[in-house]
């Protein structure tokens, strides 16, 4: 039974100029101590996803259907002060600015020990020690003297850092992590995956996590999510994506990276730019922007289905192109620039 | 965190020097000659004379600041006036706790009551009880508070007879000549000015609470906190409102600094004898040494209430400390 | 004979001070942020100018661009110092060369129209009648891929991508000879991104133009230039062609960036071994000394690195670096980080 179950989500948000339908029908599932990636460009759900799951969205304005079962509890029904004991103990959540996620008043040890007693009734000492040693998790140096600096005193990635110590020292099944390194330097980025790799390994969670660069979906994956204006196009395990991937979408993402296309070649970008939620096009979304777009994808809505027909398939599409022509494509497309850089 | 007082102490003596030039150069170069005024109606050319020799006015600009500033720092004189030839200082002396008594009664009454009404529109945008503080806050800032004072001393004071309509008691107990004294009276006679005066600020600072907690609460780390699975009330309590009343500390400490110069409007309407009234007694009179006096009175606490408040502030936010 | 470059950019200094003291302020150090940069760019080519957030390369572009004055160095353009050269004499050059910003959403005014925006240069410069100028203003939207009809919209109205387009456009409109990009695609999705990269690489060739281009994605860098240059604490490690600098670096912080990035390729990612820095930049106000890059450096020799700046030196034909040893293997799987014998000689 997988740890979190995501059945048909949708989140909607009021505005003054409308509805803006965020995240549409959204199914997904994460295994126990698995790396699910969500994949998708600015505005595509992904984040308001992640949030919807915590219950972090303004209540006054959002609209949530669907269903959301972590052991055995549907997150989007239970009473709020329940989501609440499970927000920061059972499921974490980084953030993808580190500079402005901690607070600017209080001391590192201060939000650190917060985050153990919020949860736990235990002494300060207790809560400090505990602390103490999730900062040495996660390689800070001089832990011990670090607890009273204040945010404004460490880099980028140190605070990254922090972060991700105050999201395991409850020993969470569940960490979210919302583009987690898309704000640091590329050394920086290193250093936060690595070690993010490495506390899965000690701490045994599992991790959705919100991404926009498929760089580093390849690098921690296992499962991916591909969404595309409020939708997922296309789902399934990291070589699926990466290797055999079926939707045009995720072609298209694919074929925008310069590190995968050859030595002089244009990239091969999507064109124009997606959609507005607030009036999503009919049928599939991507059609405009689509090369491949044919009648049926004007008026009906792709359905994400098992590549090949087999339920049992965990690698799923919603596409009306003919499977054989999508393959086929696909391979063209992509197999010989991943192949050539097998080497 | 030395360093950065004795930095703002050696800001605060630049700014003195500054503003006491500054207000000096401009009433002195006012043509009026005061020697005449002091002298008296029934003054000789030569006693006017000798008055101005007296007076300094014989001699060039900077000799008079020299004077002034030596007399001011050594003797902490203010001068005399040219009216009545009472000491500036007993005079600033007797109004200072009058617009004392006004501004900070007034920032406790105005604090009171934007605090809690800020806090609440902040948390409930766009519901009933915000639409109607945000109504408040429009009535309050239009109405002036000259309006303002004359209608509740006619309809408090003078319909309803429920509070004295205007004038001053002692704290401490009547003196001589005065009808009344003692804590119960003064606290009736203030609290009409109390009211008006802090009609117009808690109207400015609900409207500057509710933004500033609004955006404290869109912040990241407040969405941290509440990822931590920390409850609402500790996300607005411990999180948010810290934060928030930042800037709030900022204006209070000018508002109140300002306020302190001459709370002029309701000492006027309310005839309370403290340094706004004296002010502008003496401007209509050309007693130009009150009038400097009090300007230079208003300036010390604007500087040593912008001091306190980068003080304040130093406590509040630690990245100030440790700049 | 070879060509005289378009830009050369000869041991450029940009130090801010630090002051202290409320009247008299005291300079009580200086932040070194561009610090002695050396490079130059050739008629048609593409410089890409990588490093990590605050190694200067913004600041060193300004500073080329003479919208900082600099202070060391000299910059010459089109065989003209221009390092020190003011009033009409700028006036004159800044029609030569033109910048791209990162920002698409801040850098254009929300207030303009969007021909207002892309033909102000041409009005400044008095190219042309009003009726010319929007001639030419409609043809450069039509250029840059947006619909001539644009032309009296706002910048609210377009997409990010579209809004960079408009940039574009804005320093085309002049004919520069230099163009430099700073950090141009960063704030777009991947898929906007590759059309704006695409777009100008057909710019280059159609106009003929020089691009300098500054961004910390080192696949777009390399995907868009000839040449390469890193940069680290204001300061040129490396600099080669693209294929030199990539598939063999020299330097062992373009080593350590380059095996940083992550790689959009599952089996690839997984099975190599990045080097992986320890700590932080450095602060550029108190650099470290000699080789900036030795508290960090993997290779790193006491008495050496420490004490002796290296040199931007010629490895091979066009391939610099300024190291005492550079990497001797490469790619990573069987790269040894100790330095062997020494290298350095």
């Amino acid at each position: 039974m997988p740890l979190l179950d995501v059945k048909d989500l949708k989140t909607y948000f009021r505005t003054d100029d409308g509805i803006v339908h965020a995240v549409d029908g959204v199914s997904f599932s994460v295994e126990k101590g698995k790396t699910l990636a969500i994949v998708g460009e600015s505005g595509c759900g992904k984040s308001v996803t992640c949030m919807t799951i915590m219950g972090l969205n303004a209540k006054r304005n959002t609209i949530t259907e669907g269903q959301a079962i972590f052991k055995d509890r549907d997150l989007l029904k239970i009473d709020p002060d329940e989501l609440r004991k499970i927000r920061g103990n059972e499921i974490s959540m980084i953030f993808q600015d580190p500079m402005t996620s901690l607070n600017p008043v209080y001391t590192i040890g201060a939000q650190l020990r917060e985050a153990v007693q919020l949860h736990e009734n235990v002494s300060k000492q207790v809560a400090n020690s505990r602390s103490v040693e999730m900062l040495k998790a996660v390689a800070i140096p001089r832990a011990e003297t670090r607890m009273d600096d204040y945010p404004h005193q460490f880099s980028g990635g140190m605070r990254q850092r922090v972060m991700i110590a105050m999201a395991l020292v409850n020993n969470p099944d569940l960490l979210i992590a919302d583009e987690p390194t898309t704000a640091l330097d590329v050394t920086t980025q290193a250093q936060i995956l690595k070690l993010m790799n490495q506390l899965q390994r000690d701490f045994g969670s599992a991790i959705i996590l919100v991404t926009h660069d498929l760089g580093v979906v390849a690098e921690t994956a296992d499962d991916v999510m591909v969404m595309y204006a409020a939708k997922a196009v296309e789902k399934g395990g990291y070589e699926d994506i990466f290797y055999r991937p079926e939707h045009p979408y995720t072609w298209g993402l694919l074929g925008s990276l310069p590190r995968l296309v050859a030595e002089g070649a244009d990239l091969k970008p999507i064109p124009g730019t997606p959609p507005s939620l607030l009036q999503p096009p009919s049928g599939c979304r991507f059609h405009l922007r689509c090369t491949y777009a044919f009648s049926p994808c004007v008026p009906d809505v792709p359905e994400l289905l098992p590549v090949g027909g087999e339920s049992a398939s965990d690698h799923a599409v919603a596409c009306h192109l003919e499977p054989e022509f999508r393959r086929r494509e696909s391979h063209d497309l992509l197999h010989e620039v991943m192949a050539e850089q097998q080497v | 965190m030395v360093r950065y007082v004795i930095r703002r102490l050696l800001w605060a003596v630049v700014l003195f020097i500054a503003v006491t030039l500054l207000t000096f150069i401009m009433f002195y170069v006012i043509p009026v000659n005061p020697a005449a005024m002091v002298a008296g109606k029934a003054a000789t050319p030569a006693m006017i004379k000798q008055v101005t020799h007296d007076l300094y006015l014989d001699r060039p600009l900077y000799v008079q600041y020299g004077h002034f500033m030596k007399e001011l720092v050594w003797n902490h004189s203010l001068g005399y006036s040219y009216g009545n030839r009472q000491s500036v200082n007993s005079i600033i002396e007797k109004a200072a706790p009058v617009t004392a008594a006004v501004v900070f009664g007034g920032a406790i009454l105005w604090l009171l009551v934007a605090i809690p009404v800020g806090i609440y529109s902040a948390l409930r945008p766009r519901s009933k009880g915000d639409r109607v503080a945000m109504v408040g806050v429009l009535a309050g800032i239009s109405a002036h508070p000259v309006w303002v004072g004359y209608m509740l001393s006619l309809i408090v004071g003078y319909k309803l007879n429920l509070l004295p309509i205007q004038g001053y008691c002692n704290l401490r107990g009547a003196s001589a000549g005065q009808s009344c004294g003692g804590p119960y009276d003064w606290f009736m006679h203030m609290l009409l000015p109390w009211i008006t005066f802090a009609i117009l600020y808690s109207a400015f600072y609900v409207r500057m609470i509710r933004s500033s907690v609004m955006e404290t609460l869109n912040e990241d780390y407040v969405r941290t906190a509440r990822a931590k699975g920390a409850p609402e009330r500790t996300v607005i309590r411990r999180h948010a409102l810290r934060n928030a009343m930042l800037p709030v500390v900022t204006m209070l400490g000018m508002d109140i600094a300002l306020a302190l110069g001459g709370a002029v409007f309701v000492e006027i309407v309310f005839g309370l004898p403290g340094l706004g009234y004296w002010a502008i007694q003496s401007v209509f009179t050309f007693d130009l040494p009150i009038v400097i006096g009090t300007v230079i009175f208003a300036s010390i606490m604007v500087i040593i209430f912008n001091l306190l408040i980068d003080l304040l502030y130093a406590v509040i936010d630690p990245r100030i400390r440790l700049a | 004979m070879l060509e005289e470059p378009l830009l050369k950019v000869e041991n450029l200094e940009k130090h801010f001070p630090i002051t202290r003291g409320i009247i008299f302020q005291k300079e009580i150090g200086r932040v070194r942020a561009v610090d002695g940069v050396s490079f130059s760019v050739n008629k048609g080519e593409t410089l890409g100018v990588v490093g990590e957030s605050g190694c200067g390369k913004s600041t060193m572009a300004r500073c080329v661009m003479r919208l900082l004055d600099p202070t060391g160095g000299k910059v010459t353009f089109d065989g003209q110092d221009i390092t020190n050269i003011k009033g009409n004499d700028l006036f004159k050059v800044r029609r030569e060369m033109m910048m791209v910003f990162q920002d698409p959403y801040a850098s254009l005014n929300p207030r303009k129209r969007v021909g207002s925006i892309v033909g102000e240069a041409l009005e400044v410069h008095k190219m042309g009648t009003a009726a010319e100028i929007k001639r030419k203003v409609q043809d450069l939207l039509e250029v840059v891929g947006l619909n001539p009809e644009h032309y009296n919209r706002f910048p609210f109205e377009f997409s990010g991508g579209q809004r960079q387009r408009i940039g574009v456009a804005r320093a085309l409109a002049v004919r520069p000879k230099l163009i430099v990009c700073d950090e141009p695609v960063s704030a777009l999705d991947v898929s906007v991104q590759a059309q704006i990269l695409n777009l100008l690489k057909r710019l280059q060739d159609e106009f003929d133009l020089t691009y300098v281009f500054i961004a910390h994605d080192l696949d777009v860098v390399r995907h868009i230039s000839n040449r390469v240059a890193v940069m680290y604490l204001g300061k040129v490690v490396e600099v080669g062609e693209g294929s030199q600098l990539y598939n063999r670096p020299l330097h062992p912080y373009s080593g350590a960036l380059l095996s940083a990035v992550p790689v959009p390729n599952p089996n690839v990612a997984r099975n190599r071994k990045p080097i992986v820095l320890e700590g932080d930049v450095p602060s550029p106000i108190n650099p470290p000394s000699a080789c900036r890059f030795h508290p960090r450096c993997p290779r790193f020799q006491a008495g050496v690195c420490d004490v002796d700046e290296p040199q931007l030196t010629e490895r091979e034909a066009g391939h610099e670096v300024a190291c005492h040893y550079p990497l001797e293997t490469w790619p990573m799987a069987d790269l040894r980080l100790e330095p062997g014998r020494v290298a350095a000689s």
